[in-house]
């Protein structure tokens, strides 16, 4: 790893550059394939019949019509998949479809595959399924009544998923010290990624029984592993690959029952099968953020200095287990940064209801805890008769913070982050002094960048990479990573193209095909460009000792004051001793055959005085910091809040492409936005009532504020060449800024989210007459 | 009823057999094999499935395939032109416009039909006429900055075009 002299003094020469994607271009000319692109030769259409009950025993099914339909070459029903599964591979509850009971309306109850798509659906038609309705419950509090029918029976007689508890420091005795205690109430709602490409899935088994199956994922190999156990196939004989993917933000971080159906379906057939997902059925096979009452106690000092945070949060899975239990954990985790907070409690309650499944979103387990701190220190402030610049700058965490949960933050730019965002935005010189209607608000955040864990019990590396050089195709770059439209390949590609001193064209890498790519955990809590980062920039230098070895030789230096430059071999000392790269790699081939070599990364353990790290979720190797500024404007008359501005500082460490970096910061400032003021997938009667892109209304073009963004410079050397996460931090103070402004606007705090314009007149309306 | 029609796409006349209630983004995908042109919604919601049917946008999951007979239709295989790319292909990648790349084509030839509009468009026509096409991944910032540079570049004659 290069050692970071100080904060900015590299030159790098990819790293850090603004580079355009490579595989922007294919995405411009409309050449990328997706997986609904791809065609096999007597390729089946493969449809999901949907249960149109929330909560119902299946008594029956009747496929034989279904079956004789001319055109009709499959039918599966859930008693022939019945293998159970779940990202959490200790406690599986899902499966390819409902077995014997369907738990929320859209719930698949069978699958066929047909020669084309008017024929699966008119299959879809002739099956009948007789069901015995059950009590639906559509809140944890309904779910939670007593008497209540388990959703899974398995459950001891409740529908309480799990209860965690956590408790640090003295939280009681720390409050009842606290100069001031606030005390309040919020409410999240549901959302969904409404990643632009629906789920679709492509299964071919060959004549060996091998799978070969392409899909729109973002963990190729939970996908691979889950398919082994649920078809009862080795893994040997399943290949997983990814196409283009079309967003995922944690949508496609879960198995997707069209990829178990297609491969059931097509092993049963002999014939490629392809399910690609309705816009409606992404909604029902959402696992998007989870809805969450949380009840918060914060205590300050007289001086603002945080002193305890009480949480307690129940939160509603949804009708199956999903990411749920990690999102709980994460959440915990969360409340113990950015800032110093010496006494944190957690209890929470995940609770299952006839609902689509809750799961893992963008900025998982943080953007609910950080809405509600967030405006809580903003209102403690100014009961404090502070800026809430000013407290929050006192509690943030620097370098070397470790918390109450035993996480060590090797590095923080975030004291920057928030000196930096008030400065640009004129935070102080506008707050309390815009005209009626007018706002602006601070919120500020952190998110975990890399997880510790697997999923199962595992000790092999997080994540692996292997490189091959010759003087044929090039620097290839073998990894596990799942690139779904985030641009890790180009990361990938960027790392090694520095490390071995060639261009970044020079570079292919090759990623998300469990056939040729060595193991990756997949594409989740902001993990890939840390792990996925080092094990590349591993193999990278790998590479260039073997190479080092041969210009040695043949530049008579000793090789460890060799250096990988601008396409040569060089001595850091004396320039002109150096030789052509490619000649080099050339020898070592000549000499010594192929040249490849294998880097891999696993988290590092530091618990050296045996003391629990990081609760349930164990620690991250680094952390990503943002703060943020929103400017909104409220329509006295109407009741619309109108985002007019966001700005944000972020620390993401060395940003490896600051084009990305930007990228994902937008990203997430507009989808935070879409979830402050009007994203919610509303459940009425038994069901999800807007289950497409016309009613659950995401931000569109015309929606979105101006936008300024700053990378603060930092370098945690940690990373790999220093770089840390972007896309899940900056969501995080989306919804708070925002808030945080409408009541620099109009003087109303909201504490239910989505704060909609209904919402906005009635509170405006309430206000006491000034 | 299946009926023989013809369509004019990127220029090239096609004779596919339609069924009445086909949907041109299925021809244009299946039939034809371009599938540059994206359903993301089937609903006319999120506008990926965007083409220019003479010129103007239309949404091809909401447009009968059989209303279409003799109707020159424009893909976004139909921009890049003897090897280079058109220079809305070109500011999209070199701004960054492009995540995941799903909206790409359909925002893009929206793009297209706004600049022969409005040649030199600012941000408010660009929100205005771009409201159709939604995008999860960009917060739209750099798909404005793209579209305003090819809108300059178209201007003052053009980018230097790119080999593909």
């Amino acid at each position: 790893m290069k050692e970071a002299p100080n904060v900015s003094g590299f030159d790098f020469s990819v790293i850090g550059k603004g580079l355009p994607r490579k595989d922007a271009w294919e995405k411009a000319t409309g050449a990328a394939q997706y997986t609904d692109d791809l065609k096999l030769p007597r390729m089946l259409v493969g449809k999901i019949k949907r249960s149109p009950h929330a909560h119902a025993r299946i008594l029956s099914i009747d496929t034989k019509k279904a079956k004789a339909l001319p055109g009709v070459k499959a039918v599966l029903v859930g008693s022939e998949a019945p293998n159970l599964y779940g990202i959490m591979p200790q406690t599986p509850t899902e499966s390819a479809l409902s077995i014997d009971k369907v738990r929320f309306v859209g719930e698949g109850v069978a699958a066929v595959a047909a020669v084309d798509e008017d024929t699966a659906s008119e299959a879809l038609e002739l099956i009948n399924v007789e069901y015995e309705p059950l009590p639906a419950y559509l809140t944890p509090e309904e779910a939670l009544e007593d008497g209540a029918v388990p959703i899974h029976e398995d459950k001891k007689g409740n529908n309480i998923i799990y209860e965690g508890k956590q408790s640090f420091g003295d939280v009681d005795q720390a409050l009842s010290r606290s100069a001031y205690v606030l005390e309040k109430n919020f409410y999240t709602q549901c959302v969904n990624h409404a990643f632009m490409e629906p789920h679709s899935a492509l299964a071919r088994f060959d004549e060996g029984e091998r799978l070969t199956l392409w899909s729109s994922s973002q963990i190729p190999h939970y996908l691979h592993r889950t398919l082994s156990l649920v078809l009862g196939i080795p893994m040997q004989r399943i290949r997983v690959i990814l196409p283009t993917i079309g967003g995922g933000f944690g949508g496609k971080g879960e198995v997707a029952s069209n990829e178990l159906c297609a491969a059931f379906l097509a092993r049963r057939t002999g014939r490629p099968v392809k399910i690609t997902f309705e816009r409606e059925e992404v909604f029902f096979t959402n696992k998007g953020r989870h809805p969450m009452r949380m009840h918060i106690k914060v205590g300050v000092d007289e001086n603002g200095i945080l002193q305890a945070i009480d949480f307690d949060t129940l939160m509603d899975g949804g009708a199956y287990l999903g990411w749920g239990v990690v999102v709980m954990f994460y959440c915990a985790a969360m409340l113990h940064l950015p800032y110093k907070v010496p006494n944190v409690r957690f209890h929470g309650m995940r609770v299952y209801t006839n609902k689509p499944t809750c799961g893992a979103m963008r900025g998982l387990g943080g953007v609910q805890p950080r809405f509600a701190l967030e405006t809580m220190l903003d209102e403690i402030a100014l009961k404090l008769d502070m800026s809430p610049y000013e407290l929050k700058r006192k509690n943030a965490v620097e370098s070397g913070h470790t918390t109450a949960l035993n996480n060590y933050v090797r590095h923080s730019e975030y004291k920057k982050c928030l000196d930096n965002v008030v400065k640009r935005s004129g935070y102080l010189e506008k707050r309390g002094k815009l005209p009626f209607g007018k706002g602006i608000g601070l919120a500020g955040a952190h998110y975990s960048s890399g997880t510790s864990y697997t999923l199962y019990l595992a000790y092999k590396p997080h994540s692996s990479a292997l490189i091959r050089v010759d003087t044929e195709s090039g620097v290839s770059v073998y990894c596990g990573a799942a690139d779904i439209g985030q641009g890790s390949d180009m990361v990938m590609g960027m790392i090694a193209a520095e490390t071995l001193g060639v261009p970044y064209s020079d570079v292919q890498v090759y990623s998300g095909d469990t056939g040729i790519t060595p193991f990756d955990l997949g594409t989740f809590s902001s993990r890939v460009t840390v792990a996925c980062g080092h094990a590349v920039e591993e193999a990278a230098l790998e590479i260039n000792k073997k190479l080092f070895g041969v210009a040695a030789v043949s530049l008579g230096v000793q090789g460890e004051q060799l250096t990988s430059q601008n396409g040569k071999i060089l001595s850091q000392f004396e320039q002109k001793k150096s030789m052509d790269f490619w000649e080099a790699v050339g020898k070592y081939i000549s000499a010594s055959g192929p040249l490849t070599a294998t880097g891999h990364y696993t988290p590092p353990r530091r618990s050296a005085s045996g003391k629990v790290q990081g609760g349930n979720i164990g620690h991250a190797p680094t952390y990503g910091f943002t703060a943020q500024v929103a400017e909104v404007e409220v329509d006295i008359e109407t009741g619309e809040v109108r985002v007019m501005k966001v700005t944000e500082s972020g620390d993401c460490g060395q940003a490896i492409n600051p084009i990305s970096v930007e990228g994902q910061v937008e990203g997430s400032i507009v989808m935070g936005m879409g979830q402050a003021l009007f994203e919610e997938m509303v459940a009425e009667g038994d069901r999800v009532i807007n289950p497409n892109l016309h009613e659950y209304r995401i931000p569109t073009i015309a929606d979105m504020p101006e936008i300024d963004t700053e990378i603060v410079e930092s370098y945690d050397p940690e990373s790999p060449y220093g770089a840390k996460e972007c896309g899940e931090g900056p969501i995080q103070p989306v919804i708070p800024a925002i808030l945080n402004a409408i009541y620099d606007a109009i003087g109303v705090r909201f504490n239910e989210l989505p704060v909609t314009p209904e919402k906005v007149l009635a509170a405006l309306h309430e206000r006491p007459a000034s | 009823m299946k009926q023989v029609i013809e369509l004019i796409i990127n220029g090239e006349p096609s004779e596919v057999i339609v069924r009445p209630n086909e949907l041109l983004v299925d021809v244009i995908r299946d039939k034809i094999g371009l599938t540059g042109t994206k359903k993301g919604c089937g609903a006319g919601d999120c506008g990926a499935c965007t083409v220019l049917m003479e010129g103007k946008p239309i949404l091809s999951c909401l447009t009968l395939a059989i209303s279409c007979q003799g109707k020159h239709i424009e893909t976004i295989e139909g921009l890049a032109k003897d090897g280079t790319l058109h220079p809305l292909q070109q500011t999209f990648v070199k701004k960054g416009a492009i995540q995941c790349g799903y909206c790409t084509p359909g925002m893009i030839l929206s793009a297209k039909a706004l600049l022969r509009k409005t040649p030199d468009p600012d941000p408010e026509d660009i929100r205005y006429e771009m409201a159709g096409n939604l995008c999860r991944c960009t917060g739209y910032k750099k798909i404005i900055e793209a579209i305003i540079e090819a809108g300059q570049g178209a201007h003052e004659g053009g980018p230097e075009r790119v080999r593909i």
